[in-house]
C-alpha cells in the first residue's frame, strides 16, 4: 500500500489497476484524460495494454472483444465520446458481458471545455445499464473497483461518471501498487451468446428489464446510497456526485435535516430510498446537468403514493443549466432550511477584463490560418472548424473559424455547405488528431460524391488541446513503443486525392502560394500544414520591435498573437512568450519587427 | 475550520505548480488536504485559478466564495476578479505586473491595472503588492515567481507550514536541474514576506 497526493483522474486509474484490470483504452477529452496516462505510466513490465485508440467507438469495440475472452476492460472518454462509442455500447448493453467493462464517461457541468451538458447518468438509463457517481477523489478510487464487480456479477458493461470537478481534483488516497492483472480465461467461442440477431436481442431485453429492479435491491444497501439526520426531520436533501460534497460542507454534521447521497443514480436504489425518505414532508434535489434523481424521485412518488413536495430544477429552486457552485449550492440549501443567511452585496468593483482562450504565442496554427486568409482576400470562402485547439482560430483578428459542430464535422459540413452553392470556396480545418479519429470518412465522402473541397489538416503532430497524447500518425503508442506512423499524406493519395501539398505553415509566401493553387481547382483537395506544437518544442529565436515602428498596430489587428502588445505609440514584444515564429515580422510594412538566433529557416 | 488559499493567475502562469506544492507541503505536515485546478481549454491565455484546502472539514475541492483565508493573485485583474473568494478578514498578495489580454490591444476596454490595485487597497486590509518583474530580475526569469511568492507567504506567515518543509517539498517536486534556483526563488521570496508583515506590524 502506498499514500499519495493524487488527481481524481489518477485515483481511477490506480483503482482500475487494484481491480486487476487488462485491457484499457480510449480517446483524450476533458476531463477524462489523464486516466490512460496514468495507467501507462504505472503499468510496470507492461502488463496491461493500453492505448489511445483511433476514437471512442473504436474503444468501445475493443474492451467488448477483450472482454468476450473474460478480460477486465476499462473504456476512458469525455461524456461526447459516449456518443461516438454508443453504437458499440448499446448493443454491448444487450449481449452482456464475460470479463468486467467499465466505462468511465466524464461529464463537464459548465460546460468548461465541452460543447454540450449531455449527462451520462440519463444515458445509463436509456442503454439499461448501472451507472456510479462518485462524489470525490477518494471514493472515486474504491468505486471503479466497485464497478468492476458489479459490472461482472451481472454480466453487464457499467457507466462510471465522475465531473470535472472530481477528476481534476485531488486528494490523498492510499492505494494498492502491488495489484496485478486477472488471470484471462480466453475465449470460449458461443455465437448464440455473442452474435447479436433480433431474437437474442428480443429475449435479452427481457432479461434486462427484469434484472435491473434487482440491481437496485442490490444497491439499496451499496455503502456509496447514505443517509444521515435524524429520523423525525420531515426535511430531506438529495444529492449526487459533487453537488453532495457541496451539501454535506454546508450541513456538516447537522442532524434537524436529513441529507441523502445517491452514488447509483441507475438502476435506483429504490428500497433504500423509500426507507430513508419514510415521514419526509419536502425534499431538496441538488445535482447539476439534468433533473435526474429529481425525476425519479418524482416517479418514486407517484408510484408509491407519497406525499412528498419535491423541489429543484422543475420548480425553479435550482438552476437548469450551468455548474453548481459551493455557494450556490449553500444557498439553495440554506434558503430550504429557512436559515438566515448573510449574503452580503458586492460592492462596486472595477470590470477586470474579458480573456478569451487564445491560441499560444507563435502557434503555427495561427500561421495556417493566416495564409489561407491572405490567400483568399477577395474571394468567396467558408471556413469550416473543427475541434482542438484551432477552434480558437474563430477569435479575432483571425476569425477564421464559420463552423465548429463536433469531431470530424469540419470536412462533412464544408461539402454540405458547397452543395448549397458551388460557387464559394470551401474550406475544412482539422487537426491530425483528429483526422484520424474521424475525418477521414468525410474525404471519403467527398471524393465518392465529387463535391468540391480543400481539407487544411494542421499537423502539430500531437493532440494538443486535452494535453498532448499521441495518435497513429507519431509513431509512438501509449506501451511506450516506437511504431509505424500513419501518413496523412499517405492516406489521402491512397483515398484518390490527387493534389496533396505539404508546407510548413511558417513559411508564409510558399503557404499561401500552396492555397491559391489548390483555391483554382475542382474536386478534393488537400493540405497538411505541418509544424510541431510550440508546446512541444523549444523556441528557435525571438522577435524584438526597433525604433523604425511607427505603431500602425498592422502586427495586432492582423495576427493576434499574445506575445505582442501595445505600449506608448510602439508595439512591444514579451519576450518570454515570443517563440521566434516570424509571423508579426512578415506583416510589418516598415521591417520594424527583427528575429534574431534563427538559422535555421 | 478549513484554511483555504485561492490561486489565480492567468494560463501559463505557473499558478499549478505553486498550488501543487502547497498541497504537498500540507500532505507532509500531516494534514488534510484537497484540491482543485483549472485545467483545458481556458489553460490557453484564460484566467485559471486553484483552490487549495487545508483541514478536516472541507468535503468538496472547491472554495466557496467569502471563505479563502489567503488569495495569492499573478495577475491584478484577476486578484479582483477573484476577490469575493477572500474572506472579510483575509489576506492577500498580488503581482502588480498586468498582463494585457490581446484583445485588449485591439478592442480597448479600458482595463487599468492601477484602479484595480487601488481598489484593492481600499478593500483588502492585509493587502501585498509585490513587482514579479523586479523581484524576479535576479534570478533571470519571471517563470520563477510562483515559488518566490510562496516564499513570501510563507515569511510573512500567511502560510502555516514550516519553512523547511516547504524547501523539501520544491526539492522533490521540481527538476534537479531547477532545485538549487527555485530554493533561492523561494528564500528571497521569504526574506521579502518577513519584511512586509515587520512593516505591517509596526504601522
Ligand atoms: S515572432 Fe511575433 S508572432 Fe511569432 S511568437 Fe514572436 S511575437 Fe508572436
Ligand atoms: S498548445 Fe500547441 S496547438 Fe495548442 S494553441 Fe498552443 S501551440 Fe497551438
Amino acid at each position: 500500500m502506498k499514500k499519495e497526493y493524487v488527481m481524481g483522474n489518477q485515483a481511477i486509474a490506480l483503482g482500475a489497476i487494484a481491480a486487476g484490470v487488462n485491457v484499457v483504452c480510449g480517446y483524450p477529452g476533458t476531463p477524462s484524460s489523464e486516466i490512460i496516462e496514468t495507467i501507462a505510466k504505472h503499468n510496470r513490465e507492461k502488463a496491461i495494454h493500453v492505448e489511445w485508440s483511433i476514437n471512442e467507438k473504436a474503444a468501445m469495440e475493443l474492451a467488448a472483444g477483450a472482454s468476450y475472452a473474460g478480460a477486465r476492460a476499462l473504456v476512458t472518454m469525455k461524456m461526447m465520446g459516449l456518443n461516438v462509442a454508443s453504437d458499440a455500447l448499446m448493443s454491448l448493453a444487450y449481449v452482456g458481458v464475460e470479463g468486467g467493462v467499465v466505462v468511465v464517461s466524464a461529464d463537464d457541468p459548465g460546460p468548461i471545455s465541452s460543447q454540450t451538458e449531455q449527462d451520462t447518468r440519463l444515458f445509463a438509463k436509456y442503454c439499461r445499464i448501472p451507472v456510479f457517481d462518485p462524489s470525490s477523489v477518494e471514493e472515486a478510487y474504491t468505486m471503479i473497483q466497485d464497478a468492476f464487480a458489479y459490472s461482472e456479477k451481472y454480466h453487464t458493461p457499467v457507466l462510471f461518471r465522475p465531473t470535472t470537478r472530481v477528476d481534476h481534483a485531488y486528494a490523498g488516497i492510499t492505494y494498492d501498487d502491488r495489484a496485478q492483472p486477472k488471470a484471462i480465461p480466453g475465449f470460449v467461442k458461443d455465437s448464440g451468446r455473442f452474435v447479436i440477431f433480433p431474437r437474442l436481442s428480443r429475449m435479452n431485453h427481457e432479461m434486462i428489464e427484469k434484472r435491473n429492479p434487482q440491481i437496485g435491491e442490490d444497491f439499496s444497501s451499496y455503502w456509496g446510497n447514505t443517509l444521515q439526520g435524524r429520523k423525525d426531520s420531515r426535511k430531506a436533501v438529495v444529492a449526487g456526485g459533487v453537488s453532495y460534497a457541496y451539501a454535506k460542507e454546508y450541513i456538516q454534521d447537522r442532524e434537524d435535516v436529513r441529507l441523502i447521497r445517491v452514488a447509483t443514480p441507475h438502476p435506483l436504489p429504490e428500497s433504500f430510498l423509500l426507507n430513508a425518505l419514510e415521514g419526509v414532508e419536502d425534499i431538496l434535489v441538488v445535482e447539476e446537468l439534468f433533473p435526474y434523481l429529481e425525476e425519479e424521485l418524482l416517479m418514486l412518488c407517484g408510484k408509491h403514493h407519497k406525499n412528498w413536495n419535491i423541489y429543484g430544477k422543475h420548480t425553479g429552486h435550482s438552476p437548469l443549466a450551468g455548474e453548481i457552485t459551493a455557494e450556490q449550492a449553500a444557498l439553495q440549501i440554506g434558503s430550504f432550511l429557512g436559515d438566515t443567511l448573510t449574503q452580503e452585496a458586492p460592492g462596486a468593483m472595477p470590470q477586470p477584463p474579458a480573456r478569451p482562450p487564445v491560441l499560444c504565442a507563435g502557434c503555427p496554427h495561427r500561421a495556417g490560418f493566416y495564409a489561407v486568409k491572405q490567400a483568399m482576400k477577395g474571394r468567396k470562402a467558408n471556413f469550416s472548424g473543427d475541434i482542438g485547439c484551432y477552434t480558437l482560430g474563430n477569435a479575432k483578428p483571425l476569425d477564421m473559424v464559420d463552423t465548429c459542430l463536433c469531431m470530424g464535422a469540419g470536412i462533412t459540413m464544408a461539402q454540405g455547405l458547397h452543395w448549397t452553392d458551388p460557387e464559394t470556396v470551401n474550406f475544412a480545418f482539422v487537426g491530425d488528431s483528429t483526422f484520424f479519429a474521424s475525418g477521414m470518412t468525410g474525404v471519403a465522402n467527398a471524393i465518392y460524391n465529387e463535391a468540391d473541397l480543400i481539407v487544411c489538416i494542421l499537423d502539430n503532430s500531437t493532440t494538443a488541446m486535452t494535453g498532448h497524447q499521441p495518435h497513429p500518425g507519431t509513431g509512438v503508442n501509449m506501451m511506450g513503443d516506437v511504431v509505424g506512423a500513419i501518413s496523412i499524406e499517405n492516406v489521402l493519395r491512397g483515398m484518390g486525392v490527387t493534389t496533396v501539398i505539404t508546407v510548413d505553415p511558417l513559411d508564409q509566401s510558399a503557404a499561401i502560394a500552396a492555397v491559391k493553387e489548390c483555391a483554382d481547382m475542382r474536386g478534393v483537395k488537400a493540405i497538411i500544414f505541418k509544424s510541431p506544437c510550440i508546446a512541444l518544442s523549444k523556441p528557435v529565436a525571438k522577435a524584438r520591435v526597433n525604433e523604425a515602428c511607427i505603431g500602425c498596430k498592422k502586427c495586432i489587428r492582423e495576427v493576434g498573437c499574445p506575445a505582442v502588445t501595445f505600449a506608448g505609440n510602439r508595439a512591444v514584444i514579451d519576450e518570454s512568450l515570443c517563440t521566434g515564429c516570424s509571423l508579426c515580422a512578415s506583416v510589418c510594412p516598415v521591417k520594424a519587427i527583427q528575429v534574431s538566433g534563427k538559422e535555421a529557416r | 475550520m478549513s484554511y483555504n488559499i485561492l490561486l489565480c493567475g492567468v494560463g501559463g502562469q505557473g499558478t499549478v505548480l505553486a498550488s501543487k506544492l502547497l498541497a504537498a507541503a500540507a500532505q507532509a505536515s500531516g494534514l488534510s488536504v484537497h484540491s482543485a485546478e483549472t485545467i483545458g481549454m481556458a489553460q490557453r491565455g484564460g484566467p485559471v485559478t486553484s483552490h487549495v484546502r487545508i483541514g478536516d472539514d472541507a468535503y468538496s475541492p472547491l472554495i466557496p466564495k467569502g471563505t479563502a483565508d489567503l488569495i495569492i493573485a499573478f495577475e491584478p485583474g484577476e486578484a479582483v476578479r477573484n476577490l469575493p473568494y477572500l474572506k472579510q478578514d483575509g489576506a492577500l498578495i498580488v503581482n502588480s505586473v498586468a498582463l494585457m489580454p490581446v484583445t485588449e490591444s485591439l478592442h480597448p476596454s479600458g482595463y487599468d491595472p492601477g484602479k484595480m490595485l487601488n481598489y484593492l487597497k481600499s478593500a483588502v486590509k492585509t493587502l501585498a503588492v509585490v513587482d514579479a518583474n523586479a523581484l524576479c530580475a535576479p534570478l533571470g526569469s519571471v517563470k520563477f515567481f510562483n515559488v518566490m511568492v510562496l516564499g513570501f507567504a510563507t515569511g510573512a506567515g500567511m502560510v502555516k507550514f514550516d519553512r523547511e518543509v516547504l524547501l523539501s517539498t520544491i526539492e522533490a517536486s521540481v527538476k534537479p536541474a531547477f532545485v538549487e534556483i527555485n530554493k533561492k526563488a523561494f528564500l528571497a521570496g521569504a526574506a521579502e514576506g518577513e519584511t512586509f508583515i515587520k512593516e505591517q506590524r509596526g504601522l
